[in-house]
């Protein structure tokens, strides 16, 4: 590795001041008052901080609400990342086919990423709620089923994981593009003349070539599904019917700013913390090893 | 250019330097989470009293929604930077009440020589709001849950132009409503307030032990009683036969009632105005009081809205401000306009006595409905109201809870059990941090 030469010796302290600075008060100080906060019961105008030692992580992990949200937050960010990274790569594949108005295509495909997530719920909200949405409307020709996600856990938690899927999708294709477009051609090539149709070539050559894309985008929609999908859950569920759709993030959010109980919710964001670390650092382990380029 | 640029920088100097008179005013935070047509309406009580003297300027802020007015209050506070008055919905009280925090309503109103007649404040909304026969918070916009009913659906399924008064009733009324074609024959908004809490209160059932926690703070809840499974039992079997339809929580459903879809429904008496609005050449509608259930004693019906919380840590001068504010917002004139216009319940006898008078009620006659909701029955420990800490988490468990039940997934009985458990649990909690 290559060793840069400052002539001076602050001077290398003083060009990385300014990011440290931001990482500390704006990173580092919040983790760690929520770190401080989560050993506390502490009452809402902070007048009373009586110490409680890990009682608020036993109280948290004895709560079968808590570990039911635990449960459904993994089965939620598991399911948006596997069918959405699936979905983006084929479109993704099909995109990078020549064909005519490809530059459109390719731009629609891409525009639910600009859609804040709240919004992005408030359109869902609009297809498929039980008396005004036209989604119901439209499958009560086909069916009596109702679909009341009001009341049906599992109708609420599959419209979820199809917004998020969807909001999501358009980042993840255009990373598949690029990951396409970065195949050179000459290897394909090669296996056409060694004589693998189009499936064959697939996923004998171009999958495992896009496996540092897939890993990344792997790491990057669980992080997406585990934290930013708080402002979809907020504005069409709010984590019911019952507790269906009360993944952890947004049950932090409840405890703490609807209940008050700030020492229970900073336990709760000790946690989702500690999960952030770990999927960091499995990325930054395995990311450049056992990835194949 | 350079002209132009001068020229501005002194119109800029010379507009800056003319409200030198105002800043001589002391200004008053009033922390708001009224939104939309409410909202305009408290701007203009803050420009009303702002115009009608020269000494205090109210500043009416808009924060959010109830928790996050409640949250940025608390923040402010934190931060030694609190607003004056915060409007605080009735499920926070118990929190204000143990905080600490508070500068009671009652007591500034006496350090400040201004006398209100607080025998004159209807029953239901003082006993919500009071501690030991004195007002905590300044009673501001109180509501009760009433009845509605559509009444073109009525005729549609050949029945009488009248509210139903009972729940056999209702489930009469609502099963004929649906076999004519309706999408939804009874359903509520605020299923908390008004299935659980409401309900509980208007039979004279108890909600939490220490009297719903007005003597002393509750430790238990009371809802899985015979009382709470039965009125859950019935929903339930609504919702299976399909003449009950649950809609969400919160205010949710009242979109339900408001597009036409349903005959029958219970909600905030404030949404009179909304409904009013929703329904305007589209269908009419009519008022009645909260049905009964045989068997159970008579109780009364509990307000919910929110007060006026004064926080300490301001000047002695400014607090003089808000209690001049709040005897503008107690007078006669400003209670019978803002109930007229609003629909939430005037806080005075005489100024319901003002609107009657004044022939505000023959106009409006669904207004009447709330008010005599609120002077019928017995005040019993039981119905007074309903004090318990964090009770927005309780409320929510609530809910949570009568969502299974409505599902089917669990039994009404297992489902409340279920509620007062997690109900018990956030009261242990708060009882342990207020010890």
């Amino acid at each position: 590795m290559k060793r840069s030469v400052f002539p001076n010796r602050w001077l290398p302290y003083l060009l990385v001041a300014p990011q440290l600075v931001i990482t500390i008060v704006f990173f580092f100080w919040p983790a760690i008052d929520s770190l401080r906060l989560s050993l506390y019961r502490a009452s809402p105008f902070g007048d009373r901080m009586i110490f409680v030692g890990a009682g608020n992580f036993q109280r948290l992990f004895a709560d079968p609400a808590y570990l039911r949200s635990a449960l459904t937050t993994f089965l939620f960010s598991f399911l948006v990342t596997f069918i959405g990274l699936a979905l983006a790569l084929l479109l993704a594949a099909l995109a990078n086919a020549k064909i005519r108005g490809l530059v459109v295509y390719r731009s629609l495909l891409l525009l639910p990423y600009g859609i804040a997530p709240a919004i992005a719920g408030i359109i869902w909200l609009f297809i498929f709620h039980p008396s005004y949405g036209i989604l119901p409307y439209l499958l009560s020709f086909v069916t009596a089923y109702q679909f009341n996600w009001f009341l049906k856990g599992w109708v609420a938690l599959t419209l979820i994981i199809v917004a998020a899927i969807w909001k999501q999708f358009g980042y993840n294709l255009a990373f598949y593009l690029a990951g396409l477009q970065g195949i050179p051609s000459s290897v394909l090539e090669a296996a056409s003349v060694d004589g693998a149709g189009p499936i064959r070539r697939f996923f004998a050559v171009t999958f495992p070539l896009l496996s540092p894309v897939t890993f990344f985008l792997f790491i990057l929609n669980m992080t997406f599904s585990f934290f930013e999908t708080f402002g979809l859950v907020h504005s069409v569920t709010q984590g019911g019917p019952g507790d269906a759709t009360s993944i952890m993030v947004y049950k932090a959010w409840k405890d703490g700013f609807e209940g008050l109980q700030l020492g229970l919710s900073a336990a709760q964001s000790v946690v989702l913390m500690a999960i952030v670390i770990g999927l960091t650092a499995f990325q930054f382990r395995y990311a450049e090893k056992k990835v194949t380029y | 250019m350079k002209v132009f640029v001068i020229a501005a920088l002194a119109t800029v100097l010379a507009l800056a330097g003319l409200p030198a008179e105002s800043q001589a005013k002391t200004e008053i935070q009033w922390w708001h989470a009224m939104q939309g047509v409410l909202g305009e309406r408290v701007n203009e009580i803050a420009a009303k009293f702002n115009a009608s003297q020269s000494d205090y300027e109210v500043k009416a802020v808009f924060k959010g929604a109830y928790p996050d007015t409640l949250n940025a209050a608390i923040a402010a506070y934190r931060a030694k930077q609190p607003p004056h008055v915060v409007q605080v919905f009735e499920v926070g009280t118990q929190t204000m009440l143990s905080s600490g925090a508070v500068y009671p309503v009652f007591q500034l109103m006496k350090d400040n020589g201004i006398a209100i007649d607080w025998n004159d404040v209807i029953g239901p909304v003082k006993s919500y709001y009071a501690t030991g026969g004195n007002l905590a918070s300044m009673a501001f916009n109180s509501s009760t849950p009433i009845l509605y009913y559509n009444r073109d659906l009525f005729k549609k399924a050949g029945l009488a132009d009248k509210a139903p008064a009972t729940w056999d009733e209702i489930e009469a009324a609502a099963k004929k409503l649906v076999a004519a074609g309706a999408k939804c024959g009874y359903s509520s908004a605020w299923p908390s307030w008004v299935l659980m809490e409401n309900m509980h209160a208007l039979h004279d059932q108890p909600f939490a032990d220490h009297a719903n926690g007005f003597d002393g703070l509750a430790t238990t809840l009371k809802i899985n009683g015979p009382f709470g499974v039965k009125m859950m039992e019935l929903l339930a079997r609504g919702a299976k036969e399909g003449w009950f339809t649950y809609n969400g929580r919160l205010s949710k459903a009242e979109a339900n009632m408001g597009g036409g879809e349903c005959g029958i429904f219970t909600t905030s008496s404030a949404y009179i105005a909304g409904l009013t609005r929703a329904s305007e050449g589209k269908f009419t509608w009519g008022t009645g009081p909260l049905p009964k259930m045989g068997g159970f004693p008579q109780g009364h019906a509990i307000i919910g809205g929110a007060s006026l919380w004064v926080l300490k840590g301001a000047k002695p001068e400014e607090y003089k401000g808000v209690a001049q504010f709040f005897k503008y917002l107690a007078s006669v004139d400003n209670q019978a306009w803002w109930a007229g216009i609003t629909g939430y319940l005037p806080i005075s006898n005489t100024a319901v006595k003002a609107m009657e008078t004044s022939g505000h009620f023959q106009k409006n006659p669904q207004q009447k409905t709330a008010i005599t909701q609120m002077n019928a029955g017995k005040t019993t420990p039981n119905s007074q109201g309903i004090r318990l800490g964090n009770f927005v988490s309780i409320r929510d468990g609530i809910e949570e809870q009568m969502e299974n039940i409505f599902s089917g997934k669990k039994s009404p009985k297992q489902g409340l059990d279920d509620a007062v458990a997690k109900g018990n649990e956030i009261l242990k909690e708060f009882a342990a941090l207020y010890k």
